[in-house]
């Protein structure tokens, strides 16, 4: 097993470096990740709380993106700002693709009833429009936090990950060597972890940083709309306090253009990791573009 | 069998109808405490004054007048009654409106602009994908394309905003928000209308923007598909012209799937459209929405959602019931 795995990591290192698209990705998100690991030590963070700084100051050599209505400084909620937004996006991403890969595994190799109830399951989910579920529980939940945000959109965002996993799992189940495995005698639980898991790793990483990307795009959706958790200078939050505020034609625009930006610069990041590992897994779409 | 396949697909549509309905009933109620527990809560923060005894008959009195005095299977059966309708029960922040009545009127302009700028980055979209894929397209299409593909990645509101600032606000071109400009009536002259179409100008932009990427993206998959195909080798072995093969052969095989999506798209235009009509005031079922949220009007979101679900609903029912008779493969 360790063997396979070891050989998917050595394969996806010399791809990285083959595939400029990958490499400009994962060189936006590094700089984001630079960004607020360094930040800290560079500035006081404790401005991105209200009432630190004076008020609607323009961008100036003291405060270089410039201090919002609420007292708060702009760089420093920016550099707060991106982790709780990725760390949002992660943990409902993890939550996400573990469940549906689970769910997939399972209905791909054991077919039958199993397969009936969680293929059924899936579709009917996946018609539901998520963002009309997620506005009525967060409109009943009383206090919003990163982390129950993060739970709630995670239960939306296994279906896609379970769909395309089960299919996999599915032209797996009959390989030869799967085949093999079984007229050796091997338990189900040790094909499934032995032989078929490795298989879709790749797979399923590609389906994490396609649900880490709808999550976080969930999650902001929510906090523009005022949702989401409002004691935490996220990204969203601040675009929503922004617009309350009508920031817009008061002119203050350093105070939603830099989460903005921040923002776009992490979708295009993942868009293009996801794209790149979208080709890594199904060669075909490796001829154009 | 044809006939099974029609009513397994029918059965699945009233399954996501009543699951729709269902978490709309039991969502608000997990939330801790009651409706009117929470108006009296209210109201006693606001400063009035309730005393003990009368307080609990008043409480019972307006438990009995919402039925929420019954046991709940029957709330829940007479909810699904209602629900399904389509008596959506009454706005509270605009009582005594009804939600249905509210939804109707605020349906036109979310369909007028969503529509129409998701009919227009489908059309543009197909054609550029189908063109990234085609090995005889012009060189700039290549680099031109894969940028709208970037600009997919990028949330619509996020886009309107900033498209908001600088053609509203900076050049002072276009109108900042809203459907039309305040203080003139909606009627059907030129003047309304082109009114209308300035408003829904920066709305339509940011949409078609970052969607045109997303139409391309899926049409140049499935051209790389069709293009490999037996029958477009034998189409060029024949000699025909490259103009034909790759209208009539190329990419009409490869519009079908794209077709499928934007039946879809069209359905959920409903709920995509929140987000856009919250940043530009426009005053749509998006809107409509928000400000229920806003207003805590309970049963107006859950009125919205209900509405949001069901469109979505219908729209992949049609597609799945249209789809046999376009590719007959589908068939099992």
């Amino acid at each position: 097993m360790f063997g396979i795995i070891l050989r998917h990591i050595k394969s996806a290192i010399s791809y990285t470096l083959r595939t400029p698209k990958l490499l400009l990705g994962l060189a936006l998100l590094s700089s984001l990740l630079l960004l607020s690991l360094v930040g800290p030590y560079l500035i006081d963070v404790d401005n991105a709380r209200p009432i630190s700084v004076p008020t609607n100051r323009a961008p100036s050599a003291e405060f270089p993106l410039g201090t919002d209505s609420g007292g708060r400084d702009m760089l420093a909620v920016i550099i707060v700002g991106t982790p709780q937004t990725v760390r949002m996006g992660l943990l409902a991403g993890i939550v996400g693709v573990v469940l549906g890969a689970s769910l997939g595994l399972i209905a791909g190799y054991y077919g039958g009833k199993v397969d009936m109830i969680i293929s059924a399951a899936t579709d009917t989910m996946l018609t539901i429009p998520p963002l009309a579920i997620l506005l009525v529980v967060a409109a009943s939940v009383r206090t919003m936090s990163v982390e129950n945000m993060a739970i709630i959109i995670a239960l939306l965002s296994w279906m896609f990950p379970a769909r395309t996993i089960r299919a996999q799992v599915l032209s797996l189940r009959e390989q030869p060597y799967v085949h093999m495995a079984r007229l050796a005698g091997l338990s189900n639980i040790r094909i499934v972890f032995e032989e078929i898991m490795p298989n879709i790793l790749p797979l399923a990483a590609a389906s994490f940083v396609g649900a880490t990307s709808g999550a976080i795009l969930a999650g902001i959706g929510l906090e523009v709309l005022g949702m989401g958790p409002q004691r935490t200078p996220t990204l969203g939050m601040t675009i929503y306090w922004a617009q309350l505020y009508s920031a817009l034609i008061r002119g203050l625009w350093w105070w939603w253009l830099p989460p903005i930006l921040v923002l776009i610069v992490l979708f295009v990041g993942l868009f293009l990791v996801s794209a790149a590992l979208d080709e890594f897994v199904n060669p075909r779409l490796r001829k154009t573009g | 069998m044809k006939y099974a396949y029609f009513i397994r697909r029918i059965m699945m549509f009233f399954v996501v109808v009543l699951m729709a309905a269902t978490l709309n009933f039991i969502i608000p109620r997990m939330a801790p405490g009651d409706p009117i527990g929470a108006v009296l809560e209210e109201l006693r923060a606001r400063g009035a004054s309730t005393g003990g005894d009368a307080e609990d008959e008043i409480v019972a009195a307006y438990r009995a007048r919402f039925g929420l005095d019954q046991p709940i299977y029957i709330q829940y059966l007479r909810f699904l009654s209602n629900t399904l309708r389509f008596d959506l029960g009454h706005s509270i922040s605009y009582y005594p409106q009804k939600v249905e009545r509210a939804l109707l009127r605020a349906l036109p302009w979310t369909v007028g602009l969503l529509a129409i700028s998701t009919l227009f980055s489908f059309a543009a979209g197909s054609f550029f994908g189908a063109m990234m894929a085609w090995p005889r397209a012009p060189g700039f299409m290549r680099r031109f394309v894969p940028m709208f593909m970037v600009l997919s990645a990028v949330p619509y509101y996020l886009l309107g905003l900033i498209l908001v600032y600088i053609f509203a606000f900076v050049m002072r071109l276009l109108p900042l928000g809203g459907a039309y400009s305040s203080g003139t009536i909606p009627r059907m002259d030129l003047d309304f209308l082109l009114d209308v179409a300035r408003h829904g100008m920066l709305p339509a932009l940011s949409i078609v923007l970052t969607s045109v990427g997303f139409w391309a993206l899926g049409m140049r998959g499935v051209m790389v598909t069709v293009l490999g195909e037996d029958y477009l080798t034998l189409a060029e072995a024949k000699g025909l012209p490259d103009r034909r093969i790759f209208f009539a052969y190329a990419m009409r095989n490869a519009l079908l799937p794209q077709v499928t999506s934007l039946a879809i798209a069209l359905g959920t235009v409903a709920s995509g459209s929140v987000l856009v009509e919250v940043v530009f005031n426009y005053p749509g079922i998006g809107w409509l929405l928000y400000n229920a949220l806003r207003t805590s009007d309970y049963y107006m979101v859950q009125g919205v959602t209900f509405f949001l679900i069901l469109t979505v609903a219908v729209s992949v029912l049609v597609v799945d019931l249209i789809y046999p008779l376009l590719d007959p493969r589908i068939e099992r």
